[in-house]
């Protein structure tokens, strides 16, 4: 029963739980248990098993009828970014430690009323400022694929979470790469949506323009549906775009299955960007998924993004401005952690802040006011922003002449715990590959590829126009009938 | 050395919506601390403003009103700082592009003459909350915290302390005449900030300015300009360099007092407002609140000047407040008699007003009420001073003039007949003094007109006295 849970995809255990063969009580009790075996790769921050098993326990009594969401009695999981209410938010850090959420995010919400059972909060990077997952007040994510090796940030419980069968879904953000990359390192998808498409409300903000929530999972199906659930309008963040929810698992179904031949689209690939620093193994996977591509009848170009190459330095002027102001509100006067040694207001905030964030936030804090600080705004912020318009320029000539344009999500596969620690630069050179679609605002879908010799495994990632998912769900979807031993691999001997 | 001085107020109003700028939450004065908080406006994280319509279209009617551009993009910007009133650790405001630009106001000099006052702009802004300090600890009151407010700044063109605060007057004038503010100065939603510095007479070059913050009455702000002029003068005269503060107005005192020394301009580290889209005010929107305004103080206190035969000064008080100048021309249009309207309203309603602190809105005498009584007055039924007894009476006991007259019979004797026979009982019982009379001791009629009144127990018509008298007594007369 185990295994064929593991393996299964949603629509398969909407089958099962339709069928009775299993309760969602039980189905749940598989995931806890899986969760309770697995507590040393430090997936999950809080795991919420009483509120789950009650939960599965209504469901069950409720029923599900076949006209039910597909979504219901299914366990998924959350970054711990996105509040619960009643349930605490940590963000991975020490100043949230016990900070309980008064209310829903508008993500949790919105798989709450289509009856998904929350499993409970993963690890993360502190405030998703990170690419290992190292930088968590709670330690660091363990790969596992191998313990050794770090399990990718920011997302990276919900990705080892997704990965080792611990949820069936998961849903992380995704500000500079922080579900794509962790997907890479654990062989899953994941889709950072494009700006504005999925609520950003009740998700904690650490770069308000860059930063959307993006589903992770096994394969297509369970993203597509996982993505719907979430995706549309929501009167409570302006910065949603004002279309609907997304019908992308029904395309696939309808207009997918079984047309595949008729598909054809053209892919651009930005060859001047994986000249140097990728990895042969990352380069030749590649190389594989072109060929699995132009099997299919895909056309391919080479496209030029002139100012690509100014991504990372735009990335780290903008995101730790933003972040600078979004974590003003932690200052130890209202909620979370409250240093005891002040004697004035202003001892209050700086021994709060001082020992309430971790060194990566403190870090970017620090990075973020100086860049906005009078004198220094024009040369840093204002022209991060007006390099940031050319880097959109720059995708909008190249999707003149390709539908899609596709890259490796990190230049290596998952690297050693403390490898990369003491140098952030070098760290941050892993991002260099996703953050381009977050400057843009575009969606970006990271999809597996293989793996190395070594066992580890590769991603790639399609990035599309603005709002145009259902083309990287289309191509991912033909990937998956052609290579379908890259995907719904779970990481379990 | 003459000095010039030269002020400009940057003056805060609280828009009157029912809800916060960014949340719903109510936005009512005086509730018990932290009652009118929600996750979004105590700065919980994850939250996400979403702007307030009907704030925005306050905001448009109040650019308008003071003859502003509205521009139809405008950007919220952050404004960081840490305080502890202070949620988010940001102030969600505009910076660079405001919501409206380049307006002016008119205001009056005590002289008489006329001069417009600049606006440099006008913005939108959410409120901070409140530190409420005990001996030992300091509490927070966030109820206030996410109201929204306008930021209307004037271009540096005051020169005295009494056109500042004729012109923070006109501004309160003009904002309740459109309803966005209360106006409430005691409860803090409409405050003001002044900038003031002083410089050679003559000279181009701005002096180094003070910034006293909140005043929140036109007294105070004339009071603490008053003693910084006198002092800046002092001290330039002295030689020595002002030095750029932020001062606050100790009322015990009547003076100054610094709060910090800024050194350049404070640094807030000002960015565009990521969880806002721009702020696009259509052609539709502007040309709807267009209509929506009515008509201005300057507007009206014009034609009640011209339709009124008023003076420019009667004009001006009855124009001072909407209410008023609604009062004001219902009265008229039942009375017919302009003049006689505007000086009851000017004496016996303001002091009646004044006396028992309320507003005209809730004055106990309708207009139809006080025009039964001014009716009265006018048409001889009763004369001045029985109509001030019964505008008395009227307050006292809420009854209506004619039953007051009635009840207690003080209508005036108008019948000539009446009024004659009680003269010439008088006359008769008055030989010397109609004798002095004829000798030309004119001024005893006084007496005899007393007398008359006096049998009539006041209410004969005096005028009607005096023509029967004058015919009687007057040359000619065969008495």
């Amino acid at each position: 029963m185990i295994v064929d849970v593991l393996r299964s995809s949603i629509p398969d255990i909407a089958k099962m739980l339709r069928g009775k063969k299993i309760s969602c009580r039980e189905l749940t009790n598989v995931f806890l248990k899986r969760i309770k075996d697995s507590t040393k790769l430090n997936a999950f921050i809080t795991v919420m098993e009483k509120e789950s098993v009650s939960r599965s326990e209504a469901i069950d009594k409720e029923g599900i009828k076949n006209s039910d969401d597909i979504l219901k009695g299914v366990p998924v999981s959350l970054k711990d970014i996105f509040l619960v209410e009643g349930v605490r938010n940590t963000c991975a850090s020490k100043i949230l430690e016990n900070y309980v959420a008064p209310y829903d995010a508008t993500v949790t919400k919105r798989l709450k009323d289509r009856g998904a059972v929350v499993l409970g909060k993963t690890n993360m990077d502190e405030f998703a400022m990170g690419s290992s997952n190292e930088n968590s007040f709670f330690g660091p994510v363990l790969n596992p694929w191998d313990n050794k090796k770090v399990a990718g940030g920011s997302s990276g419980g919900s990705a080892v979470a997704v990965s080792a069968g611990l949820s069936q879904i998961s849903f992380g953000t995704d500000t500079g790469g922080s579900v794509r990359l962790p997907a890479s390192y654990n062989g899953i998808l994941a889709l950072r949506p494009t700006y504005g498409r999925v609520s950003r409300y009740g998700m904690v903000a650490f770069s308000s323009s860059l930063d959307q929530a993006g589903p992770m999972a096994r394969n297509v199906d369970d993203l597509a549906i996982a993505y719907d659930a979430v995706s549309g309008v929501d009167h409570k963040d302006s910065t949603t775009s004002k279309k609907g929810p997304s019908n992308v698992y029904e395309h696939l179904i309808k207009n997918m299955a079984g047309k595949e031949k008729t598909f054809s689209r053209c892919i651009g690939i930005p060859r001047h960007l994986i000249e140097k620093g990728v990895d042969p193994e990352v380069a030749s996977s590649m190389d594989e998924v072109i060929a699995a591509l132009k099997k299919l009848g895909f056309k391919f170009k080479d496209i030029e993004l002139p100012h690509a190459k100014y991504a990372l330095d735009v990335y780290y002027i903008i995101s730790p401005a933003e972040a600078s102001s979004n974590l003003s509100r932690f200052d130890g006067v209202r909620y979370g952690y409250r240093s005891k040694g002040y004697k004035d207001l202003d001892g209050l905030y700086k021994s709060s802040r001082r020992e309430g964030f971790g060194d990566e936030v403190k870090r970017r804090i620090m990075l973020g006011t100086f860049v906005l600080s009078a004198g220094y705004y024009d040369a840093y912020f204002a022209k991060a922003a007006r390099v940031r318009t050319l880097i959109k320029q720059d995708f909008e000539k190249a999707y003149e002449g390709c539908d899609v344009i596709l890259l490796p999500t990190a230049p290596t596969t998952a690297f050693k715990i403390g490898e990369k620690t003491d140098d952030p630069l070098t760290m941050y050179l892993n991002d260099i590959f996703t953050i381009p679609a977050n400057l843009a605002s575009l969606p970006s879908l990271a999809f597996p590829s293989g793996q190395n010799k070594a066992g580890m495994p590769i991603g790639m990632q399609l990035t599309g126009r603005h709002f145009d998912e259902e083309t990287l769900f289309s191509v991912a979807w033909m990937l998956q009938k052609e290579r379908p031993e890259w995907f719904n691999r779970v990481s379990v001997k | 050395m003459k000095y010039e001085t030269v002020i400009g107020l940057e003056i805060h109003a609280q828009l009157s919506t029912r809800s916060k700028m960014f949340c719903t939450c109510a936005t009512s004065f005086g509730e018990k601390p932290n009652l009118n908080i929600c996750p979004v406006c105590s700065g919980h994280p994850g939250v996400l403003p979403t702007l307030n319509k009907l704030a925005v279209e306050y905001a448009v009617k109040t650019a308008l009103a003071l003859n502003c551009k509205v521009n139809h993009k405008s950007v919220f910007a952050r404004k960081n700082y840490f305080y502890p009133d202070l949620p988010k650790g940001y102030q969600i405001s505009q910076y660079d592009e405001p919501l409206a630009v380049n307006g002016w106001v008119e205001i009056v000099l005590s002289d008489g003459s006329k001069k417009k006052i600049g606006v440099t702009r006008v913005h939108m802004e959410e409120d901070a909350g409140k530190n409420i300090h005990n001996d030992k600890t300091s509490l927070v009151d966030l109820n206030r915290a996410g109201v929204p407010l306008v930021e209307i700044v004037s271009e540096p063109d005051l020169r005295t302390p009494e056109e500042a605060s004729q012109y923070f007057k006109k501004l309160k004038t003009i904002l309740e005449y459109i309803e966005v503010c209360d106006c409430n100065m005691e409860e803090g939603n409409l405050r003001c900030d002044a900038n003031i510095s002083l410089r050679e007479q003559g000279a181009k070059k701005m002096g180094t300015k003070v910034e006293i913050k909140n005043l929140n009455s036109f007294r105070f702000l004339e009071k603490a300009l008053s003693y910084e002029v006198q002092h800046q003068e002092k001290a330039l005269s002295t030689g020595e360099k002002i030095i750029q503060e932020t001062k606050l107005f100790d009322t015990t005192s009547n003076t100054t007092k610094s709060m910090r020394q800024k050194e350049g301009s404070d640094d807030y580290r000002y960015f565009p407002e990521p969880d806002l889209i721009p702020l696009l005010v259509v052609d539709a929107l502007i040309k709807k609140n267009k209509e929506l305004l009515p008509e201005l103080p300057d507007a009206k206190r014009e034609r009640f000047i011209s339709q009124y035969g008023l003076s420019f000064y009667d004009g001006d008080i009855l124009t001072s407040y909407k209410d008023l100048a609604d009062y004001y021309e219902e009265l008229c249009k039942l009375v017919k008699d302009p003049k006689l309207c505007s000086n009851w309203m000017q004496t016996e309603v303001l002091r009646s007003l004044n006396e028992n602190k309320i507003e005209i809105k809730d004055f106990s005498l309708t207009p139809p009420m006080l025009s039964e009584l001014l009716v009265m007055l006018k048409g001889g039924v009763i004369n001045q001073s029985t109509a001030k007894d019964v505008f008395n009476e009227m307050l006292s006991t809420k009854k209506s003039a004619k039953t007051i007259v009635d009840k207690k019979g003080l209508s005036q004797i108008q019948d000539e007949g009446a009024i004659e026979k009680i003269v010439d009982e008088v006359l008769a019982g008055a030989e010397g003094q109609v004798k002095q009379y004829k000798e030309g001791k004119t001024n005893v009629m006084g007496f005899i007109v007393g007398q008359v009144m006096k049998k009539s127990n006041g209410k004969a018509n005096p005028s009607i006295v005096n023509k029967i008298l004058k015919k009687k007594l007057g040359e000619g007369s065969d008495l």
